[in-house]
């Protein structure tokens, strides 16, 4: 009975276009869209690379290579600090790969509206850019390990036993970039696009432990808590936990794999949900 | 009930009405109207009349707060997918994708839109060619100027070969051969079957592509019919302008005969067989050949007929005639007639 109510409503709709399930024609055209972006990006490659590998590349000669040579740090810093800047990239990349074109698309340029007129949900415009975004953060990311080899020397010291761990914690990071960065892309207006910078990512940059352990926080437990807030911490120190070696036989210690894994989880969840609603709340008025 | 295309409705409008948060009036307030699939419709507006909103809705980018609106018989609301599928947007300011070269725009909207590849590729280099952007498929459209980039965005909207047209605004700030050039566009692509429905300020755009119009004014339609019948709406059909020199007395400060020399014109214009209303038009006489003339248009039913006996009336008061104009009414009127504004 029941069956033969919903049959019957479905036949008064009468597709002109039947030959395609919805599903298909949806999928069809979220991944015309992702091909759109991973061509405009992949014609822009070297300017991607410059625009978000020079800080990181620059930070790891400073602080990995000159600051040791000339004895401003314990031997060592390089190992611990490398997987703070994989994180921090990877978070960044993700981040501002959503965010500044959003912002200004959402503002005033609308390039996005022959997008959103695509036969797909307009959520999935949303999803595609955090999927890409990520994308892009974990390319950026794993550009970082050649680099810093070469950067590093033998202050290059990585694990390659927890390889597995290693690339599921970046895929875990670049997402967590991605849904904060559509977060923030459809809250913040283009004439607030400077203030973004300063009142979100240099906190976001300086409390996500990427230039310490997290673990040696414990004398200024009240910047220790507040490193807690930052799901950057949560990747750096995932990072750590995958990458650094152990030293005269014992391990770094880290924050608690699961408290990673719940961090980053967390925040893509939240960031996710929260993101893709304002995103539609934006497109459709 | 009808089989028969020629009568099928391909846009529904019932009872539309969107405020917008924190808005304390109604943008679109409660407006119906359908049109015919293969039909040229305009809304016709000065700005914020609610055309723009009208479109947004029935291009599933805004959310009505009550009412409905159905493209080819599908809810905007409940199915925006399948509405999308079936209709394109040519929008009033340029949303290219600056990233992307000219055709590459064409071939990814055919991509988004499941068209086939092959497929897309062929079509997009036919509609280059049939919009004279031939040859400047290859640029990034930072360097067109704007009446390319709507010829583009034409072009765009076609490439998924769609039901319906939405043209918002299409020739707005264009130069006047781009704007016959897109009239004629527009035009062929409606004799070829494609509803569409374009809003716009221009009355004579109104007047050149649609069979029916919609005059709208703060968010209602005033009015909907044909351009003709629209017309019709003025009392007296026709008008007669007469721009007249009233002797200027040489005594300074008489202003009194003057002021009768007018009063008489005005009186013996208005005796004049047919005559149903004789207006005196204001304007601002700052314009060199305008000062100290006065302008009175005679409405009639038909007000060329009336020319000699007003040339007469004019010469009975001394007075030269500068201009004598015999007037059609055109949509502009209709809107002053039914607003008491000018529409810009």
């Amino acid at each position: 009975m029941t069956t033969t109510t919903t049959q019957s409503a479905s036949s008064t709709l009468q597709p002109t276009i039947p030959s395609r399930s919805r599903v298909g024609v949806a999928l069809a055209a979220f991944l015309a869209i992702l091909r759109r972006d991973i061509v405009v990006t992949g014609r822009e490659f070297i300017s991607f690379l410059l625009q978000v590998l020079l800080q990181p590349l620059f930070f790891l000669f400073i602080f990995g290579r000159v600051l040791p040579s000339i004895g401003f740090t314990q031997p060592g810093f390089a190992a611990i600090l490398l997987p703070g800047i994989v994180g921090l990239t990877v978070v960044l990349t993700a981040l501002q790969g959503v965010t500044l074109p959003l912002v200004l698309d959402l503002g005033f340029a609308r390039e996005i509206d022959d997008r959103l007129l695509a036969p797909l949900p307009v959520e999935l415009v949303g999803v595609e850019k955090v999927l890409f975004a990520a994308m892009r953060g974990l390319v950026a990311g794993v550009i970082i390990f050649p680099l810093a080899y070469w950067i590093l020397g033998s202050g290059y010291q990585v694990r390659t036993d927890a390889i597995g761990a290693l690339i599921g914690i970046m895929v875990l990071t670049s997402f967590a970039g991605a849904c904060l960065g559509l977060t923030i892309g459809t809250l913040v207006k283009p004439e607030q696009i400077g203030l973004m910078f300063s009142l979100i990512f240099t906190p976001l940059i300086f409390t996500g432990s990427t230039y310490y352990p997290w673990g040696t926080l414990g004398n200024i437990k009240w910047f220790q808590v507040i490193t807690l807030f930052n799901p950057l911490t949560y990747a750096s120190e995932g990072l750590r936990a995958t990458m650094v070696p152990g030293f005269h036989g014992h391990t770094l210690p880290t924050l608690a794999m699961s408290w990673v894994l719940l961090g980053l989880s967390v925040t893509v969840v939240v960031f996710f949900i929260l993101g893709i609603r304002t995103f539609r709340r934006r497109v459709v008025m | 009930m009808s089989e028969n295309p020629e009568q099928a409705i391909s846009i529904e409008v019932q009872n539309l009405v969107k405020r917008y948060p924190k808005a304390s009036f109604n943008a679109v307030d409660d407006i119906s109207f359908s049109v015919r699939r293969g039909e040229a419709f305009g809304l016709l507006g000065p700005n914020g009349a609610g055309k723009t909103t009208t479109i947004g809705v029935l291009t599933t980018g805004i959310i009505p707060t009550s009412g409905s609106a159905r493209i080819m018989g599908i809810d905007v609301v409940e199915d925006p997918m399948s509405v999308k599928q079936r209709i394109s947007v040519v929008p009033q300011q340029s949303n290219l994708d600056r990233s992307l070269r000219a055709r590459e725009i064409l071939t990814f909207h055919a991509s988004y839109h499941g068209v086939p590849r092959r497929e897309g590729q062929a079509r997009a280099d036919a509609l280059l060619k049939e919009l004279g952007l031939g040859d400047r498929g290859k640029d990034k459209v930072m360097r067109y100027s704007g009446g390319m980039a709507q010829r583009l965005m034409l072009a765009r909207a076609l490439m998924h070969s769609p039901d319906v047209l939405f043209l918002d605004e299409p020739t707005n700030s264009l130069d006047p051969q781009s704007r016959l050039f897109l009239w004629d566009r527009i035009r062929s692509l409606n004799a070829q079957g494609i509803t569409v429905l374009l809003t716009t300020h221009d009355m004579e755009e109104a007047d050149q592509l649609c069979e029916r119009i919609a005059i709208m004014d703060h968010g209602k339609i005033l009015v909907l019919d044909t351009p003709a019948e629209l017309k019709n709406l003025i009392p007296g059909g026709t008008s007669l302008e007469l721009r007249v020199r009233i002797p200027e007395l040489v005594s300074v400060g008489d202003v009194h005969q003057d002021g009768h020399s007018k009063t008489q014109l005005l009186a013996a214009l208005r005796t004049l067989p047919g005559v149903i209303k004789v207006d005196e038009v204001a304007e601002s006489d700052e314009e060199d050949g305008k000062r100290g003339t006065t302008l009175f248009r005679l409405y009639s039913e038909d007000a060329g007929a009336l020319a000699v006996q007003a040339t007469q009336a004019v010469a009975q008061v001394n007075a030269e005639l500068r201009d004598l104009h015999l007037a059609r009414p055109s949509l502009e009127d209709v809107f002053i007639y039914l607003t008491g504004r000018n529409l810009r």
